[in-house]
C-alpha cells in the first residue's frame, strides 16, 4: 500500500515548473466587453515538441492510476472520483500556507498541464505532411477550407431542396443567445498557431456567413465548437435566509466588508426607517453626508426606504470604508426581501459586488506604494 | 367651496393669501373654521402656514405650521438672540417664520398657568443636537414679549466662557475677572429689548463705581445701563447690579407704576457650570465662578426671588469638553449644575415628526428654496427624509445647497 501510495504521489505534478516558462499573460483588448482575466500561453512560440507523444501518453496513464490510488486513500469510490474530489483531497493531504493559489500542489489531467504543442510536420526526407504547410499557418487555413466546404455543402443542399420544391426559409435556427464567439487567444490555443487580428476577423466573418444561410442548422455541432457559453452571473449569490420573529416580523442577517472594515446587520421589516449603528443613530454616527448617501442607496434603489429597521455593528478602517461595508451588507440582506428580476438589477447597479480595492503595499526603495524618493540627477 | 378646492390644488400660495385676506376681514371665528376645513380638505397640500401671529393664541391646532415674526419684534427682541443660520434665512426670505412645535406650546402653557407670586419655575429645554431648542426658546420669549414682560436674554452663555480677548481683574472683588466687551455688548442689547422699562424702574441703593462715579438711589435703570455701556471697565459690575435690581423688583406690585414679570432666558446653560477655555495670567485655567458675569447669572438662576420665570436651553454644540453624544441634562450640566438647578421642569425637544417635516418641506418649496427639480418629486422627498432623519438643522443645511 505504501509503495502504490508513493507511485500515486509521484504522479502529482507541480504546476509552476511548466507554468513559468511558457507564460504569456494578456488581457483581451480586442473584445472589451469581456472582463475576465484569462491566462493565455503563447503555444506556437514554444517551438516543436518538447515532450514526445509517448511521454504524454505515459503521463496520462500514470495520472489515471494515481487517481484511483488517491480515491482508495481517501476511502472513496475510484469509479466516481471527479476532478473536484481530487482537488479536495490534495488540499487535505498537502496543506499549503502559500498565498498564491497557483503555487500550491495540484493534480490535474496532463492535457491541462502540458501545453498543446505541434507535432513534427515533415517526414524523414523533409517533405511536409500537410498540403498547406508552406502557408505558414497550416491549421488556420485548413480550418478556413473546412468552413468553406461546409458552406458549399449547405448551398448544394439548398439547391436540392429547391429542385424538389421543398425550399423554406424558416428552418430551425441555431440558438446563439448566452454564448459568444471564441476569442482570438482561445482559437490560437486550439490551433497551436499564432494568427493575426485580420485572420481572426476573417474567420468570424466566414462563420457569420455560414450562420446567415437558411439551412445552417445542419452544421450546428461544428459551429457550437466555436462558441463559448457565458455564465449566468446572478445565480452565484446566496440569498440569506428570511427568519421570523416571535411577533411574526420578518428579518434577515447579512455581512459586508470593505477595505478591512467589517459590518454585520439585522434588517427588520417593521416599517419605521430607523437605523442604529453600534448603538447610535446613523445621523450622529455618520455626520458626513456622503456616508449617509451610501447607506441610502440600496434602499432607495429597491424603493423600500421607509420600510425597514436596521440594526448594525461595524468595526475597523475609516468612516468611508465602514459606510461601504454597511452598504454591501444592506444590499445582501435585501436580497431575501426582493424578487429575482430585482436581484439582477441590483447586481448590474453594482450593489452586490464587493469592492476589491485594498491598501497597496509600500515597496522598499520608495516612499510609499507609488511615490518615489526625490530624483536627483547627480 | 368647489372652486376653493380647485384653486388650492392648483396654486397653494394664492390660497394662502386668499385665506389671509378672508380672515383679516372677517375676524377670528372664521379663522378657526377656515383652518379646520383646510386641513380636512386635502392632505397632500397640507397647511403649513398659520395666520395666527400672536403666540398667546397658538394651540395644538397650529402644530407644524409656520407663523411670521413681525419685523419690528425681531429687531427689538432678538438683536442677538437668534441662531446665526436662522438670521441668514430671515435675510434671504425677507421674513422670519418660526414653526409652532409641541415643546414650545408646552412651555407657553406652563407660563400661562404658573403662579407668579411664588418663586420662579425653572424650565430646561433639552434634546439632541439640531432639534430646535433655541428656536423653541425664542418662540416662548416672543410670547413673553407680547405679554409685556421684561426680558433678560443671554443668547449664548458659551460665548462668555471661551474666546475672550480681554480678561481684566475685577475692580470690585480681587479674586474675580471681568469681561468688559461681552458685558457692554450685552447691556446694549438689553437696552434695545427693554427700552420702555428703563425709565420706570428705579434703583434701590447707591452704587459706587469709582472715586468720581456713582449712581444714586432712586435713579432710573436706564442710567445704570448707560453707565455700563459708556464705562467699559465697570460694565461687568453694572450687569451684576442690573440683575440684582431686577431680582428685587420683579413682581413687586408696590414699586413704581405697576408690576412687571421677569423672564430670564439663558441659552447654553451648561456653560455656567462647565469648564472654561480661558487662562489667567499665570497660565492656569479659569473657573467659571471666577468670572463676574457667570457668577451674577448663577445668582439669577436661584429661585430666591418671585414674579417671573426662568427659561433655559442646553446646548452641546458650543460646549467645551463634552462628548457629542451627551444631550441629557445630567450629562451636560454636570453634578454641580444639576444640583443647583434642581428642581426644574424638563422639556424635551426631538426631531420633526411626519407632519412637521411635511410643513417644513412645503415651506421651502413655497419660498423656492429647493431649486433642484428632483427635490420636488416624491423620490426626492424620500431621499431628504432619509438623509436628514427629519432633524431640523441637518435638513436646513441639506436644502441650502439644493
Amino acid at each position: 500500500m505504501a509503495a502504490s501510495g508513493c507511485r500515486g504521489v509521484r504522479s502529482i505534478l507541480w504546476k509552476y515548473g511548466s507554468y513559468g516558462k511558457n507564460l504569456f499573460v494578456s488581457r483581451s483588448k480586442m473584445v472589451p466587453q469581456v472582463k475576465c482575466f484569462l491566462i493565455f500561453k503563447n503555444l506556437a512560440a514554444a517551438g516543436p515538441q518538447k515532450f514526445t507523444q509517448e511521454f504524454i501518453d505515459k503521463q496520462v496513464e500514470e495520472f489515471e492510476v494515481g487517481k484511483r490510488h488517491l480515491a482508495n486513500m481517501m476511502g472513496e469510490d475510484p469509479e466516481t472520483f471527479t476532478q473536484e474530489d481530487i482537488d479536495r483531497s490534495i488540499a487535505y493531504l498537502f496543506p499549503s500556507g502559500l498565498f498564491e493559489k497557483r503555487a500550491r500542489p495540484v493534480m490535474k489531467h496532463p492535457e491541462e498541464i502540458f501545453p498543446k504543442q505541434t507535432a513534427i510536420q515533415w517526414d524523414a526526407e523533409g517533405r511536409p505532411f500537410h498540403f498547406l504547410f508552406y502557408t505558414g499557418k497550416q491549421s488556420y487555413y485548413s480550418l478556413l477550407h473546412d468552413v468553406y466546404e461546409k458552406i458549399l455543402a449547405i448551398e448544394r443542399h439548398q439547391d436540392k431542396m429547391r429542385n424538389k420544391g421543398l425550399f423554406t426559409s424558416d428552418t430551425k435556427q441555431i440558438l446563439l443567445t448566452g454564448s459568444r464567439w471564441l476569442l482570438k487567444e482561445e482559437i490560437e490555443e486550439n490551433l497551436v498557431e499564432n494568427i493575426s487580428v485580420q485572420d481572426y476577423m476573417r474567420l468570424i466573418q466566414l462563420m457569420e456567413l455560414l450562420l446567415s444561410m437558411p439551412y445552417c442548422s445542419l452544421e450546428e455541432e461544428f459551429i457550437l465548437k466555436f462558441r463559448k457559453q457565458l455564465e449566468v452571473q446572478s445565480s452565484k449569490y446566496e440569498i440569506p435566509a428570511l427568519q421570523y420573529d416571535p411577533q411574526g416580523v420578518a428579518f434577515s442577517f447579512a455581512d459586508g466588508r470593505r477595505k478591512s472594515a467589517k459590518a454585520s446587520i439585522t434588517l427588520r421589516d417593521s416599517g419605521s426607517g430607523n437605523i442604529t449603528i453600534n448603538g447610535r443613530n446613523y445621523l450622529y454616527y455618520f455626520p458626513v453626508l456622503q456616508n449617509r448617501e451610501q447607506l441610502m442607496f440600496p434602499l432607495l434603489f429597491v424603493g423600500m426606504s421607509g420600510r425597514f429597521d436596521i440594526e448594525g455593528s461595524v468595526e475597523g478602517s475609516g468612516h468611508s470604508a465602514q459606510a461601504g461595508a454597511l452598504r454591501l451588507a444592506i444590499s445582501r440582506a435585501l436580497l431575501s426581501f426582493v424578487s429575482e428580476g430585482e436581484v439582477e438589477k441590483m447586481r448590474q447597479a453594482g450593489l452586490l459586488t464587493a469592492d476589491p480595492r485594498i491598501r497597496e503595499r509600500k515597496k522598499p526603495g520608495q516612499e510609499g506604494a507609488r511615490k518615489k524618493f526625490t530624483w536627483k540627477k547627480r | 367651496m368647489n372652486l376653493h378646492k380647485l384653486s388650492s390644488r392648483l396654486c397653494p400660495t394664492v390660497t394662502q393669501k386668499f385665506r389671509h385676506l378672508q380672515i383679516q376681514s372677517r375676524g377670528q371665528q372664521l379663522e378657526a373654521v377656515g383652518v379646520e376645513t383646510e386641513s380636512t380638505e386635502q392632505n397632500p397640500l397640507s397647511v403649513f402656514r398659520t395666520s395666527e401671529q400672536d403666540p398667546t393664541y397658538h394651540s395644538e391646532r397650529h402644530t407644524g405650521q409656520y407663523y411670521t415674526l413681525p419685523a419690528a419684534h425681531i429687531q427689538k427682541l432678538f438683536p442677538h438672540g437668534l441662531p446665526p443660520r436662522f438670521q441668514l434665512q430671515i435675510k434671504t426670505f425677507n421674513e422670519g417664520c418660526v414653526m409652532v412645535r409641541p415643546p414650545a406650546l408646552e412651555l407657553i402653557s406652563y407660563l400661562k398657568k404658573a403662579d407668579y407670586s411664588k418663586p420662579p419655575l425653572r424650565y430646561i429645554l433639552y434634546g439632541d443636537v439640531g432639534t430646535g431648542k433655541t428656536m423653541c426658546l425664542s418662540h416662548a420669549l416672543h410670547y413673553c414679549y407680547t405679554q409685556g414682560w421684561l426680558i433678560v436674554h443671554i443668547s449664548d452663555a458659551h460665548l462668555w466662557v471661551k474666546n475672550c480677548k480681554e480678561l481684566l481683574p475685577s475692580s470690585s472683588r480681587p479674586s474675580r475677572f471681568d469681561q468688559p466687551i461681552q458685558a457692554s455688548q450685552w447691556l446694549k442689547n438689553f437696552k434695545i429689548t427693554n427700552e420702555r422699562f428703563l425709565s420706570k424702574i428705579k434703583t434701590t441703593q447707591q452704587y459706587v463705581w469709582t472715586k468720581r462715579e456713582r449712581t444714586e438711589k432712586g435713579q432710573p435703570l436706564g442710567e445704570l445701563v448707560d453707565q455700563g455701556v459708556n464705562r467699559m471697565k465697570s460694565s461687568s459690575d453694572v450687569v451684576g447690579a442690573v440683575l440684582r435690581e431686577l431680582r428685587l423688583q420683579a413682581g413687586g406690585a408696590t414699586e413704581g407704576e405697576g408690576a412687571f414679570k421677569l423672564a430670564v432666558a439663558v441659552d447654553g446653560l451648561n456653560a455656567l457650570w462647565g469648564k472654561t477655555s480661558l487662562k489667567k495670567e499665570d497660565r492656569t485655567m479659569c473657573e467659571p465662578e471666577e468670572l463676574t458675569l457667570i457668577h451674577n447669572v448663577r445668582k439669577m438662576m436661584k429661585n430666591n426671588w418671585s414674579g417671573g420665570a426662568i427659561l433655559t436651553a442646553l446646548s452641546q454644540t458650543g460646549s467645551l469638553f463634552k462628548p457629542q453624544s451627551a444631550y441629557l441634562p445630567s450629562e451636560l450640566l454636570g453634578e454641580e449644575g444639576f444640583d443647583n438647578m434642581e428642581p426644574f421642569v424638563p422639556v424635551s425637544v426631538s426631531n420633526y415628526n411626519e407632519k412637521e417635516f411635511e410643513s417644513c418641506y412645503l415651506y421651502y418649496l413655497d419660498r423656492n428654496w429647493l431649486q433642484h427639480s428632483h427635490s420636488r418629486s416624491e423620490e426626492g422627498k424620500k431621499e431628504l427624509i432619509f438623509l436628514s432623519n427629519k432633524n431640523p438643522s441637518i435638513l436646513e443645511r441639506l436644502c441650502a445647497f439644493l
